[in-house]
Protein backbone atom coordinates (compact mmCIF):
# COMPACT_ATOMS: atom_id res chain seq x y z
CA UNK A 1 0.00 0.00 0.00
CA UNK A 2 1.22 3.73 -0.47
CA UNK A 3 2.18 5.91 1.99
CA UNK A 4 -0.15 8.83 2.58
CA UNK A 5 1.96 11.47 1.21
CA UNK A 6 2.72 9.65 -2.12
CA UNK A 7 -1.00 9.43 -2.45
CA UNK A 8 -1.28 13.41 -1.47
CA UNK A 9 0.93 14.39 -3.90
CA UNK A 10 -0.47 12.41 -6.87
CA UNK A 11 -4.10 14.09 -6.11
CA UNK A 12 -2.24 17.07 -6.33
CA UNK A 13 -0.28 16.99 -9.28
CA UNK A 14 -3.13 15.67 -11.16
CA UNK A 15 -5.15 18.71 -10.19
CA UNK A 16 -7.88 16.33 -9.07
CA UNK A 17 -8.56 18.49 -5.53
CA UNK A 18 -6.91 22.05 -4.44
CA UNK A 19 -5.67 20.90 -1.15
CA UNK A 20 -5.00 17.60 0.98
CA UNK A 21 -6.13 18.39 4.54
CA UNK A 22 -4.14 15.90 6.67
CA UNK A 23 -1.35 15.45 9.46
CA UNK A 24 2.51 16.29 9.82
CA UNK A 25 4.58 15.65 12.63
CA UNK A 26 4.39 18.11 15.64
CA UNK A 27 7.34 17.10 17.82
CA UNK A 28 8.01 13.66 19.68
CA UNK A 29 4.42 11.55 19.84
CA UNK A 30 2.70 14.60 18.26
CA UNK A 31 0.92 15.33 14.63
CA UNK A 32 -1.04 18.53 13.89
CA UNK A 33 -3.70 19.01 11.40
CA UNK A 34 -1.94 20.29 8.28
CA UNK A 35 -3.52 21.89 4.70
CA UNK A 36 -1.21 20.76 1.59
CA UNK A 37 -2.33 23.11 -1.34
CA UNK A 38 0.97 21.78 -3.22
CA UNK A 39 2.55 18.71 -4.64
CA UNK A 40 5.57 20.20 -2.43
CA UNK A 41 3.94 20.43 0.46
CA UNK A 42 2.28 17.28 0.75
CA UNK A 43 5.77 15.63 1.64
CA UNK A 44 5.12 17.20 4.95
CA UNK A 45 1.74 14.77 5.14
CA UNK A 46 2.80 11.89 7.72
CA UNK A 47 0.48 9.34 9.36
CA UNK A 48 0.94 7.48 12.92
CA UNK A 49 -0.54 6.32 16.47
CA UNK A 50 -0.61 10.09 17.33
CA UNK A 51 -2.79 11.43 14.64
CA UNK A 52 -5.09 11.75 16.34
CA UNK A 53 -7.43 14.68 15.17
CA UNK A 54 -10.22 14.01 13.56
CA UNK A 55 -10.21 15.63 10.02
CA UNK A 56 -13.59 15.27 9.39
CA UNK A 57 -14.57 18.72 11.10
CA UNK A 58 -12.53 20.79 8.32
CA UNK A 59 -15.15 19.81 5.89
CA UNK A 60 -18.29 21.50 7.47
CA UNK A 61 -19.56 24.34 5.44
CA UNK A 62 -18.28 26.73 8.17
CA UNK A 63 -14.80 25.48 8.40
CA UNK A 64 -13.80 24.30 5.30
CA UNK A 65 -11.02 25.83 4.27
CA UNK A 66 -10.43 25.90 0.52
CA UNK A 67 -13.64 25.96 -2.27
CA UNK A 68 -13.57 23.02 -4.53
CA UNK A 69 -12.93 19.56 -4.07
CA UNK A 70 -10.97 18.84 -1.28
CA UNK A 71 -9.11 15.46 -0.20
CA UNK A 72 -8.78 14.03 3.58
CA UNK A 73 -7.06 11.53 5.43
CA UNK A 74 -9.58 10.00 7.47
CA UNK A 75 -9.12 6.49 9.57
CA UNK A 76 -11.77 4.34 10.23
CA UNK A 77 -13.84 6.37 13.18
CA UNK A 78 -13.44 9.96 10.40
CA UNK A 79 -15.03 7.98 7.65
CA UNK A 80 -17.95 7.29 9.95
CA UNK A 81 -17.88 11.21 10.44
CA UNK A 82 -17.45 11.69 6.59
CA UNK A 83 -20.41 9.19 6.23
CA UNK A 84 -22.75 11.36 8.39
CA UNK A 85 -22.22 14.31 7.48
CA UNK A 86 -23.09 12.90 3.91
CA UNK A 87 -26.20 11.31 5.69
CA UNK A 88 -27.01 14.73 6.64
CA UNK A 89 -26.71 16.45 3.48
CA UNK A 90 -23.66 18.73 4.97
CA UNK A 91 -21.12 17.36 2.38
CA UNK A 92 -21.50 15.79 -0.99
CA UNK A 93 -19.76 12.82 -1.62
CA UNK A 94 -18.35 13.86 -5.08
CA UNK A 95 -16.89 17.07 -3.27
CA UNK A 96 -14.76 15.30 -1.27
CA UNK A 97 -11.74 12.24 -2.19
CA UNK A 98 -11.01 9.94 1.05
CA UNK A 99 -7.86 8.95 1.83
CA UNK A 100 -8.78 5.68 3.58
CA UNK A 101 -5.75 5.08 6.20
CA UNK A 102 -5.52 1.16 8.12
CA UNK A 103 -5.42 2.38 11.90
CA UNK A 104 -4.74 -0.27 14.56
CA UNK A 105 -5.26 2.46 17.07
CA UNK A 106 -4.00 5.61 18.53
CA UNK A 107 -2.74 7.03 21.67
CA UNK A 108 -4.88 8.31 24.34
CA UNK A 109 -3.56 12.02 24.01
CA UNK A 110 -0.99 14.15 22.19
CA UNK A 111 2.58 13.90 23.63
CA UNK A 112 1.60 10.21 24.89
CA UNK A 113 4.00 7.53 24.29
CA UNK A 114 1.94 4.39 22.00
CA UNK A 115 1.44 1.41 23.86
CA UNK A 116 -1.38 -1.03 24.50
CA UNK A 117 -2.14 0.87 28.19
CA UNK A 118 -2.24 4.78 26.49
CA UNK A 119 -4.25 3.44 23.76
CA UNK A 120 -6.87 5.67 23.20
CA UNK A 121 -10.55 3.82 24.88
CA UNK A 122 -12.29 4.16 21.56
CA UNK A 123 -9.88 2.04 19.62
CA UNK A 124 -10.82 -0.57 21.62
CA UNK A 125 -14.45 -1.23 20.72
CA UNK A 126 -13.47 -0.20 16.85
CA UNK A 127 -15.07 -2.24 14.05
CA UNK A 128 -13.69 -0.09 11.70
CA UNK A 129 -9.63 -0.69 11.49
CA UNK A 130 -9.75 -0.88 7.67
CA UNK A 131 -12.42 2.35 6.62
CA UNK A 132 -15.19 1.24 5.04
CA UNK A 133 -15.45 3.77 2.56
CA UNK A 134 -12.43 5.54 1.00
CA UNK A 135 -11.68 6.15 -2.37
CA UNK A 136 -8.11 5.96 -2.04
CA UNK A 137 -6.44 3.51 0.61
CA UNK A 138 -2.96 4.25 2.47
CA UNK A 139 -0.70 2.63 4.49
CA UNK A 140 -1.07 3.40 8.39
CA UNK A 141 -0.81 1.54 11.44
CA UNK A 142 -1.22 -1.99 12.34
CA UNK A 143 -4.04 -3.41 14.54
CA UNK A 144 -2.44 -5.21 17.74
CA UNK A 145 -4.05 -7.47 19.60
CA UNK A 146 -7.30 -6.52 22.30
CA UNK A 147 -7.22 -3.19 24.05
CA UNK A 148 -8.57 -2.58 27.18
CA UNK A 149 -12.38 -1.30 26.70
CA UNK A 150 -12.36 1.57 29.42
CA UNK A 151 -15.13 3.38 28.90
CA UNK A 152 -17.36 0.13 28.93
CA UNK A 153 -16.30 -0.35 31.94
CA UNK A 154 -16.75 3.03 33.45
CA UNK A 155 -20.12 2.87 31.92
CA UNK A 156 -20.85 -0.53 33.48
CA UNK A 157 -19.91 0.72 37.29
CA UNK A 158 -21.86 4.04 36.87
CA UNK A 159 -24.92 2.06 35.90
CA UNK A 160 -24.23 -0.38 38.93
CA UNK A 161 -24.55 3.16 41.31
CA UNK A 162 -27.89 4.05 43.03
CA UNK A 163 -29.56 6.66 40.41
CA UNK A 164 -28.62 9.91 43.87
CA UNK A 165 -24.94 8.88 43.50
CA UNK A 166 -24.86 9.15 39.67
CA UNK A 167 -26.91 12.20 39.89
CA UNK A 168 -23.95 12.92 41.86
CA UNK A 169 -21.35 11.99 40.01
CA UNK A 170 -22.29 14.19 36.55
CA UNK A 171 -23.18 17.40 38.67
CA UNK A 172 -19.92 17.26 39.96
CA UNK A 173 -18.32 16.89 36.34
CA UNK A 174 -20.55 19.25 34.85
CA UNK A 175 -19.82 22.02 37.16
CA UNK A 176 -16.24 22.40 36.10
CA UNK A 177 -17.69 23.03 32.48
CA UNK A 178 -16.43 26.67 31.96
CA UNK A 179 -18.81 26.61 28.48
CA UNK A 180 -15.85 27.01 26.28
CA UNK A 181 -17.87 24.76 24.01
CA UNK A 182 -14.66 23.53 22.89
CA UNK A 183 -16.19 20.16 23.06
CA UNK A 184 -18.59 22.02 20.18
CA UNK A 185 -16.42 23.23 17.94
CA UNK A 186 -14.45 20.24 17.37
CA UNK A 187 -16.91 18.14 16.65
CA UNK A 188 -17.39 17.63 13.21
CA UNK A 189 -21.12 16.28 13.66
CA UNK A 190 -22.20 19.46 15.37
CA UNK A 191 -22.28 21.93 12.17
CA UNK A 192 -24.98 24.10 12.85
CA UNK A 193 -25.15 27.14 11.63
CA UNK A 194 -26.60 28.50 15.18
CA UNK A 195 -26.31 26.08 18.07
CA UNK A 196 -29.23 26.19 20.18
CA UNK A 197 -26.86 27.01 23.24
CA UNK A 198 -25.91 30.53 21.25
CA UNK A 199 -29.65 31.53 20.92
CA UNK A 200 -31.32 34.06 23.68
CA UNK A 201 -34.47 34.33 22.33
CA UNK A 202 -36.01 31.90 24.07
CA UNK A 203 -33.43 31.25 26.29
CA UNK A 204 -33.10 27.69 26.88
CA UNK A 205 -29.61 27.33 27.99
CA UNK A 206 -28.14 29.62 30.98
CA UNK A 207 -25.31 31.24 29.31
CA UNK A 208 -23.35 31.76 32.54
CA UNK A 209 -21.54 28.34 33.98
CA UNK A 210 -23.69 28.12 36.62
CA UNK A 211 -24.45 24.13 37.60
CA UNK A 212 -27.81 24.61 36.26
CA UNK A 213 -26.84 26.12 33.02
CA UNK A 214 -24.30 23.34 32.74
CA UNK A 215 -25.96 20.37 33.36
CA UNK A 216 -28.19 21.52 31.06
CA UNK A 217 -26.05 22.45 28.33
CA UNK A 218 -23.97 18.54 28.45
CA UNK A 219 -27.10 16.88 28.39
CA UNK A 220 -28.28 18.49 25.51
CA UNK A 221 -24.83 18.45 23.49
CA UNK A 222 -25.01 14.90 24.26
CA UNK A 223 -28.97 14.56 23.17
CA UNK A 224 -28.37 16.31 19.87
CA UNK A 225 -25.90 13.81 18.93
CA UNK A 226 -27.65 10.64 20.01
CA UNK A 227 -27.73 8.63 16.80
CA UNK A 228 -25.25 11.18 15.18
CA UNK A 229 -22.06 10.59 17.28
CA UNK A 230 -19.80 8.62 15.80
CA UNK A 231 -17.53 8.02 18.55
CA UNK A 232 -14.38 10.07 17.63
CA UNK A 233 -14.18 11.55 21.01
CA UNK A 234 -12.51 14.60 20.03
CA UNK A 235 -14.91 16.24 22.81
CA UNK A 236 -13.39 14.89 25.69
CA UNK A 237 -9.71 14.92 24.13
CA UNK A 238 -9.90 19.06 24.01
CA UNK A 239 -12.56 19.56 27.18
CA UNK A 240 -10.28 21.69 29.15
CA UNK A 241 -12.20 20.86 32.16
CA UNK A 242 -11.84 17.02 31.47
CA UNK A 243 -15.00 15.79 31.82
CA UNK A 244 -15.97 12.19 30.42
CA UNK A 245 -18.43 13.60 27.53
CA UNK A 246 -17.33 10.34 25.86
CA UNK A 247 -19.44 8.17 28.52
CA UNK A 248 -22.47 9.84 27.41
CA UNK A 249 -21.70 9.73 23.53
CA UNK A 250 -20.93 5.93 24.05
CA UNK A 251 -24.21 5.35 26.43
CA UNK A 252 -26.47 7.14 23.56
CA UNK A 253 -24.97 4.95 21.05
CA UNK A 254 -24.92 1.85 22.93
CA UNK A 255 -28.99 2.40 23.40
CA UNK A 256 -29.27 3.16 19.54
CA UNK A 257 -27.22 -0.13 18.77
CA UNK A 258 -29.65 -2.23 21.39
CA UNK A 259 -33.25 -0.22 20.67
CA UNK A 260 -32.63 0.43 17.27
CA UNK A 261 -29.90 -2.00 15.62
CA UNK A 262 -28.92 1.23 14.18
CA UNK A 263 -24.64 2.37 13.98
CA UNK A 264 -24.33 6.12 12.92
CA UNK A 265 -21.94 6.81 10.24
CA UNK A 266 -21.58 3.37 8.27
CA UNK A 267 -23.99 3.84 4.68
CA UNK A 268 -23.99 7.13 3.20
CA UNK A 269 -27.87 6.31 2.08
CA UNK A 270 -29.20 5.44 5.13
CA UNK A 271 -31.56 7.79 6.83
CA UNK A 272 -30.39 9.65 10.06
CA UNK A 273 -31.53 7.63 13.70
CA UNK A 274 -33.83 10.31 14.47
CA UNK A 275 -34.75 11.69 11.13
CA UNK A 276 -36.98 8.32 10.68
CA UNK A 277 -39.22 6.30 12.36
CA UNK A 278 -40.37 2.52 12.44
CA UNK A 279 -43.63 1.77 13.16
CA UNK A 280 -42.75 -0.69 15.71
CA UNK A 281 -40.17 0.57 17.97
CA UNK A 282 -40.50 0.00 21.41
CA UNK A 283 -42.84 1.77 23.80
CA UNK A 284 -43.20 -1.07 26.31
CA UNK A 285 -42.55 2.57 28.63
CA UNK A 286 -45.31 4.03 27.50
CA UNK A 287 -48.63 4.14 29.28
CA UNK B 1 -17.37 23.30 42.80
CA UNK B 2 -20.18 26.02 42.91
CA UNK B 3 -19.52 29.46 42.05
CA UNK B 4 -19.54 31.71 44.93
CA UNK B 5 -21.99 33.53 43.32
CA UNK B 6 -24.76 31.66 42.48
CA UNK B 7 -27.58 31.49 45.01
CA UNK B 8 -30.97 29.34 44.90
CA UNK B 9 -33.50 30.46 42.24
CA UNK B 10 -36.89 30.85 43.06
CA UNK B 11 -38.98 27.49 42.01
CA UNK B 12 -42.51 27.33 41.05
CA UNK B 13 -44.84 27.60 43.81
CA UNK B 14 -45.81 29.69 46.16
CA UNK B 15 -42.85 29.33 48.48
CA UNK B 16 -39.55 29.90 47.94
CA UNK B 17 -36.89 27.58 48.27
CA UNK B 18 -33.97 29.04 49.39
CA UNK B 19 -32.55 26.02 50.34
CA UNK B 20 -32.17 22.28 49.44
CA UNK B 21 -34.77 20.58 52.88
CA UNK B 22 -33.60 17.81 54.01
CA UNK B 23 -36.46 16.34 54.99
CA UNK B 24 -39.97 16.55 53.39
CA UNK B 25 -42.41 18.67 55.22
CA UNK B 26 -45.97 16.94 56.03
CA UNK B 27 -47.25 19.86 53.97
CA UNK B 28 -45.26 19.22 50.59
CA UNK B 29 -47.27 18.17 47.32
CA UNK B 30 -45.28 17.21 44.01
CA UNK B 31 -44.97 19.67 41.51
CA UNK B 32 -45.10 17.40 37.88
CA UNK B 33 -45.55 19.16 34.43
CA UNK B 34 -47.50 17.75 31.89
CA UNK B 35 -46.83 18.30 28.33
CA UNK B 36 -49.84 17.38 26.36
CA UNK B 37 -50.83 16.94 22.51
CA UNK B 38 -53.74 19.42 21.79
CA UNK B 39 -55.55 16.98 19.33
CA UNK B 40 -55.85 13.73 22.05
CA UNK B 41 -54.44 13.83 25.62
CA UNK B 42 -55.38 17.48 26.16
CA UNK B 43 -58.99 17.13 24.91
CA UNK B 44 -58.77 13.45 26.82
CA UNK B 45 -57.97 15.47 29.96
CA UNK B 46 -60.58 17.91 29.30
CA UNK B 47 -63.08 15.66 28.75
CA UNK B 48 -62.23 13.96 32.31
CA UNK B 49 -62.92 17.81 33.68
CA UNK B 50 -65.97 17.76 32.26
CA UNK B 51 -67.09 14.40 32.94
CA UNK B 52 -66.39 15.43 36.07
CA UNK B 53 -64.27 12.59 37.15
CA UNK B 54 -61.92 13.05 40.42
CA UNK B 55 -58.49 13.40 39.75
CA UNK B 56 -55.63 14.82 41.50
CA UNK B 57 -54.99 18.35 41.15
CA UNK B 58 -50.86 18.44 41.25
CA UNK B 59 -50.40 18.57 37.40
CA UNK B 60 -50.02 21.64 35.28
CA UNK B 61 -51.10 20.82 31.92
CA UNK B 62 -48.99 22.44 29.06
CA UNK B 63 -50.81 22.64 25.56
CA UNK B 64 -48.38 21.81 22.74
CA UNK B 65 -49.36 20.93 18.87
CA UNK B 66 -48.18 17.87 18.88
CA UNK B 67 -46.08 15.40 20.42
CA UNK B 68 -43.26 15.65 18.14
CA UNK B 69 -43.34 19.38 19.04
CA UNK B 70 -41.85 18.73 22.68
CA UNK B 71 -38.03 19.26 22.21
CA UNK B 72 -36.54 17.41 25.37
CA UNK B 73 -35.23 20.89 26.44
CA UNK B 74 -38.49 21.27 27.91
CA UNK B 75 -38.51 18.47 30.15
CA UNK B 76 -35.08 19.85 31.45
CA UNK B 77 -36.19 23.54 31.64
CA UNK B 78 -39.56 21.71 33.68
CA UNK B 79 -36.95 20.39 36.34
CA UNK B 80 -34.24 23.45 36.32
CA UNK B 81 -38.21 25.36 36.91
CA UNK B 82 -38.64 23.18 40.25
CA UNK B 83 -40.72 20.45 38.77
CA UNK B 84 -40.81 16.76 40.59
CA UNK B 85 -42.04 14.87 38.02
CA UNK B 86 -43.00 15.09 33.98
CA UNK B 87 -45.22 13.39 32.39
CA UNK B 88 -45.49 13.66 27.91
CA UNK B 89 -48.62 12.37 26.60
CA UNK B 90 -49.91 12.58 23.04
CA UNK B 91 -51.99 10.73 20.66
CA UNK B 92 -51.84 6.37 19.87
CA UNK B 93 -49.78 5.57 17.72
CA UNK B 94 -51.47 5.85 14.10
CA UNK B 95 -53.78 8.30 15.71
CA UNK B 96 -51.63 11.28 15.56
CA UNK B 97 -53.16 14.29 13.92
CA UNK B 98 -49.85 15.07 11.78
CA UNK B 99 -49.91 11.49 11.06
CA UNK B 100 -46.19 10.85 11.97
CA UNK B 101 -45.52 13.47 14.93
CA UNK B 102 -45.97 10.51 17.92
CA UNK B 103 -43.82 8.27 15.87
CA UNK B 104 -40.61 10.53 15.88
CA UNK B 105 -41.25 11.54 19.27
CA UNK B 106 -41.41 8.03 20.52
CA UNK B 107 -37.67 7.56 18.87
CA UNK B 108 -36.30 10.76 20.74
CA UNK B 109 -38.06 9.24 23.89
CA UNK B 110 -36.38 5.97 24.10
CA UNK B 111 -32.51 7.61 23.85
CA UNK B 112 -33.71 10.89 25.96
CA UNK B 113 -34.92 8.40 28.30
CA UNK B 114 -31.70 6.18 28.48
CA UNK B 115 -29.79 9.42 28.60
CA UNK B 116 -31.50 11.11 31.56
CA UNK B 117 -31.01 7.58 33.24
CA UNK B 118 -27.72 7.45 32.94
CA UNK B 119 -26.99 10.73 34.29
CA UNK B 120 -28.89 9.42 37.44
CA UNK B 121 -32.40 11.03 37.20
CA UNK B 122 -34.61 8.95 38.14
CA UNK B 123 -37.12 7.13 35.66
CA UNK B 124 -39.97 7.44 38.15
CA UNK B 125 -39.63 11.35 37.85
CA UNK B 126 -40.09 10.82 33.26
CA UNK B 127 -43.70 9.54 32.11
CA UNK B 128 -45.13 8.77 28.86
CA UNK B 129 -48.67 8.08 27.76
CA UNK B 130 -50.93 7.83 25.39
CA UNK B 131 -54.15 9.05 25.79
CA UNK B 132 -56.76 9.89 23.33
CA UNK B 133 -59.74 12.59 23.35
CA UNK B 134 -61.92 9.93 24.10
CA UNK B 135 -60.28 8.40 27.26
CA UNK B 136 -61.04 10.99 30.04
CA UNK B 137 -60.63 7.78 32.62
CA UNK B 138 -57.13 6.75 31.11
CA UNK B 139 -55.85 10.17 31.62
CA UNK B 140 -57.41 10.10 35.49
CA UNK B 141 -55.24 6.88 35.70
CA UNK B 142 -52.02 7.83 34.37
CA UNK B 143 -51.93 11.30 36.04
CA UNK B 144 -52.82 9.49 39.57
CA UNK B 145 -50.03 6.79 39.14
CA UNK B 146 -47.92 9.88 37.64
CA UNK B 147 -48.61 11.40 41.42
CA UNK B 148 -48.23 8.46 43.40
CA UNK B 149 -44.73 7.33 42.06
CA UNK B 150 -43.35 10.98 42.41
CA UNK B 151 -45.19 11.15 45.90
CA UNK B 152 -43.17 8.40 46.45
CA UNK B 153 -40.46 9.68 45.55
CA UNK B 154 -40.24 12.91 47.24
CA UNK B 155 -39.38 16.34 46.12
CA UNK B 156 -36.56 16.39 43.55
CA UNK B 157 -33.67 17.46 45.50
CA UNK B 158 -30.98 16.62 43.81
CA UNK B 159 -31.70 18.48 40.97
CA UNK B 160 -32.73 21.64 43.69
CA UNK B 161 -29.02 21.56 44.50
CA UNK B 162 -27.66 22.04 40.85
CA UNK B 163 -30.74 25.04 40.51
CA UNK B 164 -28.90 27.93 40.88
CA UNK B 165 -29.05 30.99 38.82
CA UNK B 166 -26.16 33.41 38.59
CA UNK B 167 -26.44 36.69 41.52
CA UNK B 168 -24.17 39.04 42.68
CA UNK B 169 -22.48 37.93 45.70
CA UNK B 170 -23.19 39.03 49.35
CA UNK B 171 -21.24 42.67 49.66
CA UNK B 172 -20.28 44.81 52.86
CA UNK B 173 -22.14 48.17 52.63
CA UNK B 174 -20.02 51.25 53.84
CA UNK B 175 -21.09 51.06 56.89
CA UNK B 176 -20.17 47.52 57.43
CA UNK B 177 -23.33 45.39 56.71
CA UNK B 178 -23.67 42.41 54.79
CA UNK B 179 -26.05 42.74 51.98
CA UNK B 180 -27.13 40.68 49.30
CA UNK B 181 -28.36 41.44 45.54
CA UNK B 182 -26.97 43.75 43.38
CA UNK B 183 -25.20 47.05 45.36
CA UNK B 184 -27.15 50.27 45.40
CA UNK B 185 -26.13 53.31 43.36
CA UNK B 186 -25.71 56.00 46.41
CA UNK B 187 -24.80 59.82 45.17
CA UNK B 188 -21.10 59.01 45.02
CA UNK B 189 -21.21 56.26 42.79
CA UNK B 190 -23.77 57.25 40.82
CA UNK B 191 -22.13 60.30 40.05
CA UNK B 192 -18.35 59.43 40.19
S1 LIG C 1 -25.13 21.18 20.50
FE1 LIG C 1 -26.91 20.85 19.25
S2 LIG C 1 -27.52 22.88 18.50
FE2 LIG C 1 -25.41 22.99 19.26
S3 LIG C 1 -24.16 22.69 17.42
FE3 LIG C 1 -24.37 20.70 18.44
S4 LIG C 1 -26.12 19.77 17.46
FE4 LIG C 1 -26.18 21.94 16.97
S1 LIG D 1 -19.73 14.15 20.04
FE1 LIG D 1 -17.54 13.89 20.41
S2 LIG D 1 -17.16 11.72 19.92
FE2 LIG D 1 -19.13 12.26 19.00
S3 LIG D 1 -18.65 12.86 16.91
FE3 LIG D 1 -18.64 14.74 18.16
S4 LIG D 1 -16.50 15.02 18.76
FE4 LIG D 1 -16.73 12.90 18.05
S1 LIG E 1 -15.29 21.44 26.24
FE1 LIG E 1 -15.70 20.84 28.37
S2 LIG E 1 -15.59 22.76 29.53
FE2 LIG E 1 -15.80 23.34 27.37
S3 LIG E 1 -18.03 23.58 27.07
FE3 LIG E 1 -17.52 21.45 26.50
S4 LIG E 1 -17.89 20.28 28.39
FE4 LIG E 1 -17.74 22.44 28.98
Amino acid sequence: MPEVAAIAKDLLERGVVKAVIGYAAAGPNRTRPFIARTAEQANALVFNRHALNNLAVFLTRRRKPVAGPVAVVAKGCDVRALIMLMQEQQVRREDVHIIGVTCGGVASSMGTPWSVETAAPKCAHCRFHTPHLYDSLAEGTEEVGPLPDRSGERIKELEALPPDERFAFWAEQFSRCIRCYACREVCPICSCEQCVADKNQPQWIDRSPTSRGNFAWNLVRAFHLAGRCIGCNECERACPADIPLSLLNRKLAMTALEEFHYIAGTDPAAPTLVGTYDKTDRQDYIA
Amino acid sequence: MRWPCEQDMNTIGSHNETHAETTTPASWEPKIIAFVCNWCTYTGADLAGTSRLKQPPQARLIRVPCTGRIDPLFIIKAFESGADGVLVSGCHPFDCHYNTGNFHARRRWTLFRALLDFVGIDSARLHFSWVSASEGKKWVDVITKVVRDVRARGPFQAYRTINRRFAFPPYITDHGEEREGAPEKTKESAHA
